[in-house]
């Protein structure tokens, strides 16, 4: 990684923190940021307490930790208490869906260079607590036509401009905040699933039972920004990660790619970054001819690819070595090749 | 109330259906009953274990119950605008027929609802399409145009009741005191005097006028909860006018089946005569060839222009190994049989008619089925994925037995609101709609179309 990117990456990471502090002290009250704050150590305390309850062989270690009660007391607890989760942050609800200000989030996804190698997936239900049968993001192999090689294709939800989904919402459950992300609102959202049916990408993935969740997870208030936790009933789907946004950090299947195929970052900053290079999102996607899946529909995704020209991997890289089971998904299309060559 | 000897007569008839129940009634009462029970088994397991119990996966989302939710709001419609057309044009044979069209309205417009409920995640949530409502969502529109044309259907039944029950409060029946009280407050005081009879009418007129335009604009609402998504064999600007029509044409088929029920359990073949199914069965032929264009039009469009994924629903649609062979039994069934039955002047009898208009009806509620899933099993995007359930919708087990609950709850309804009310309306009728009496003329103008017929 040459100097130039890194400090593109640096800054990039600490203009996101300093709009958080900024929001902080000047879009609220410091009566409303008390509020939250007390909010916020009230659910980390209860979070301790089940956790508690659950495991009680952690063993205290002495380590005393000030905690600000429901109440306005201060109170003192055992660390080992206390249950730590990255990706808690608790947002007000308004502020979930507002959005971070002076964002636009944007994704370049590079179809030269993904393998199948999963490891987006796997980071994507890690990151949000997910079954492995729940795939907000998912591999696809694609094969344009009968002539065509066939490709990998990852697609998560396309965070679109003119989303048919959130047109469609009876209750204003999915919304579209002014940083470009689409997000859910699991307390709302009344599961009529007409967003799935609305959303020509087959982004949505709907709670047909009682979610598996980690027991500590279940009963936190619901996030929008996590999508955690998962409420039965309920459409879920790819939230862009705005909580890692806020942290400054890239979203997980950004992070987990082994090939660098995501590239995320801001529209208004024109900058995207796949971890390993920054880069000017306009100029990739001139350079590069970028191009957003089934542009035709008007949905004006904001999630762009990068056709799969020059690539770095034979198809069957990403074939060969799965599991049983994942390959009788993509069978058809790899023995189509097969026939055809 | 005065009633004239007709009227007189036609209330003496149907008095006993009133005054007891039966015993063939309390049979299928029970019958339904049981179904009923069988069906609320079904709906505690998809409340107590989730949505899960149903077929509906991730890729078609919604199944038997949109299909049954289509359909019996169809008929609903179906039966506003028939009553509704009825009435205004003061068609002299339709009196002994609106109000089995207006109990179908009515009764349908309960049932209908039930099943999109049912494909609702969260019951407990349903409030807040009231509380958070966001006017852009055809769903939202969807849930003011029911709630609306509920209200109308409500109405329209009770005005055109309103004088009936007069008849029944002032006819001392053999009936409970609760019943007798019960008709005494729902016949609002009405006695037939100049004033009140004006004001019903203007009502009832009124009423018709609103409901017409009414279901045609909640029959179009309703397909634009598909036409206005993205989606190939769904989002088609004939959508609309597709379902008011086929909302029309199924209404009628159920309206003459219900007619053929009445007539035979309840000997009601003066009042729902020959000439009612002739009639209505011409009404069927102009809407059945209508509906036969409208979905040549649809798939025409989409199979010559073949655009990829438009094709690609048209060519499971009919190709045997996938919905051939239902497609086959939908245009069959559903549009070539009625016009044939009824073209021949040989079947050109109730008994065929009615026997075409209910398997018509069957097949368009397949119809109904072969425009929701095979659209939501072919996304844009290849699903690729190895859980069958997820990529081809079949029906459960509890899906067959709410559906099966719905229809025996809309049969429940009709059973007992026979029994609280005349089948046919007692206070509408005049000398015309009496043709078994030999003291007047009403056998001319049936004639005189025969002759013309005869003629032509």
């Amino acid at each position: 990684m040459d100097e130039q990117s890194v400090k593109r990456k640096q800054s990039l990471i600490t203009q996101t923190s300093a709009m958080k502090q900024d929001e902080a002290i000047n879009d609220k009250s410091r009566r409303e940021f008390l509020k939250t704050a007390a909010l916020a150590t009230a659910i980390t305390a209860a979070c301790g307490s089940l956790a508690c309850s659950c495991s009680s062989k952690k063993e205290v270690i002495g380590k005393k930790v000030q905690l600000l009660s429901p109440d306005g007391e201060i109170v003192e607890i055992d660390s080992a208490y206390l249950n730590h989760h990255e990706t808690m942050s608790v947002l007000a609800q308004h502020e979930q869906r507002i959005g971070i200000p002076g964002k636009k989030f944007v994704m370049v996804v590079d179809l030269a260079r993904c393998k199948n190698a999963r490891k987006c997936v796997s980071a994507c239900q890690k990151h949000h607590y997910r079954p492995d049968d729940k795939e907000w993001l998912t591999v696809k192999l694609m094969q344009d036509s009968d002539k065509g090689a066939p490709y990998w294709f990852p697609k998560q939800c396309f965070h679109c401009d003119n989303p048919p989904c959130v047109k469609v919402c009876p209750v204003d459950a999915t919304f579209k905040r002014q940083d470009g992300i689409v997000l859910i609102d699991n307390d709302r959202c009344i599961g009529c699933k007409f967003c799935m049916a609305a959303c020509p990408y087959s982004t949505r993935v709907f709670n047909w039972d009682e979610p598996d969740m980690p027991v500590d997870i279940q009963h936190l208030e619901y996030n929008a920004e996590t999508g955690v936790p998962a409420k039965v009933g309920t459409v879920e789907k790819c939230d862009f990660c705005p909580d890692r946004s806020r942290e400054g950090l890239l979203p997980p299947c950004v992070e987990a790619c082994p090939n660098g195929v995501f590239y995320f970052g801001d529209e208004n900053e024109d900058t995207v970054t796949n971890g390993d290079e920054t880069l000017s999102f306009t100029q990739l996607i001139k350079d590069r001819a970028g191009y957003r899946f089934l542009e035709e529909l008007g949905t004006k995704p904001r999630v762009y690819y990068l056709p799969p020209k020059d690539r770095q991997f034979p198809v069957e890289r990403g074939y060969d070595n799965l599991p049983d089971t994942l390959k009788a998904r993509f069978k058809d299309v790899m023995e189509g090749v097969g026939k055809k060559s | 109330m005065e009633l004239n000897t007709y009227q007189q007569e036609a209330f003496n008839y149907q008095r006993p259906n009133i005054e007891t129940f039966g015993k063939k009634n309390i049979f299928w009462s029970v019958f339904f009953l049981l179904w009923i029970i069988v069906g609320g088994y079904a709906l505690y397991l998809q409340i107590a274990k989730g949505h899960i119990v149903t077929g509906m996966r991730d890729n078609v989302v919604w199944g038997l119950f949109i299909v049954n939710f289509i359909f019996f709001i169809g008929l609903s419609y179906a039966g506003a605008i028939i009553g509704g057309v009825l009435h205004l044009l003061k068609v002299p044979w339709g009196k002994p027929i609106v109000r089995l069209a207006q109990m179908m309205t009515l009764i349908s417009v309960i049932v209908g609802p039930i099943f999109i409920l049912l494909c609702v995640g969260r019951f407990d949530r349903l409030h807040h399409l009231f509380i958070y409502p966001r006017i852009q969502s055809p769903m939202t529109w969807d849930v003011m145009a029911v709630v609306t044309f509920f209200a109308g259907a409500v109405l329209f039944l009770y005005m055109a009741l309103i004088k009936d029950f007069a008849v029944y409060r002032d006819a001392k029946m053999n009936i409970p005191a609760w019943k007798q009280k019960l008709y005494k407050i729902l016949a609002i005081g009405y006695r037939g005097a100049a004033s009140q009879k004006r004001h019903l009418l203007i009502s009832q007129n009124l009423l018709a006028i609103i409901m017409i335009p009414l279901s045609i604009i909640v029959a179009s609402i309703l397909s634009w909860i598909f036409g206005m998504t993205l989606r190939p064999g769904w989002h088609s600007t004939i959508f609309g006018p597709y379902f008011v029509l086929g909302a029309l044409y199924s209404g009628l088929g159920v309206l003459i089946v219900a007619m053929w029920v009445y007539r035979k359990m309840y000997k009601l073949g003066d009042y729902f005569t020959d000439t009612h199914f002739t009639y209505l069965g011409y009404g069927l032929l102009v809407l059945s060839a209508g509906y036969g264009y409208f979905t040549f039009s649809e798939y025409f469009t989409d199979w010559f222009g073949s655009a990829k994924w438009d094709n690609e629903v048209i060519n499971k649609l009919f190709s045997m190994k996938a919905y051939g062979g239902w497609t086959l039994f939908a245009n069959a069934a559903g549009i070539l049989l009625p016009i044939l039955i009824v073209a021949i002047p040989g079947t050109r009898k109730p008994g065929y008619i009615s026997l075409a208009a209910f398997v018509m009806v069957i097949a368009l509620w397949v119809k109904r089925y072969l425009i929701i899933v095979p659209t939501l099993e072919t996304p844009a995007l290849p699903m690729q994925d190895t859980r069958m359930e997820f990529v081809k919708y079949s029906a459960t087990w509890p899906e067959w037995a709410l559906t099966f609950a719905g229809i025996a709850t809309f049969l429940l309804f009709f059973t007992i609101m026979s029994k609280f009310v005349t089948v046919v309306p007692v206070t509408g009728l005049e000398e015309y709609n009496f043709p078994h009496t030999p003291h007047h003329h009403a056998h001319e103008p049936v004639a005189e179309i025969k002759e013309e017929l005869q003629k032509a």
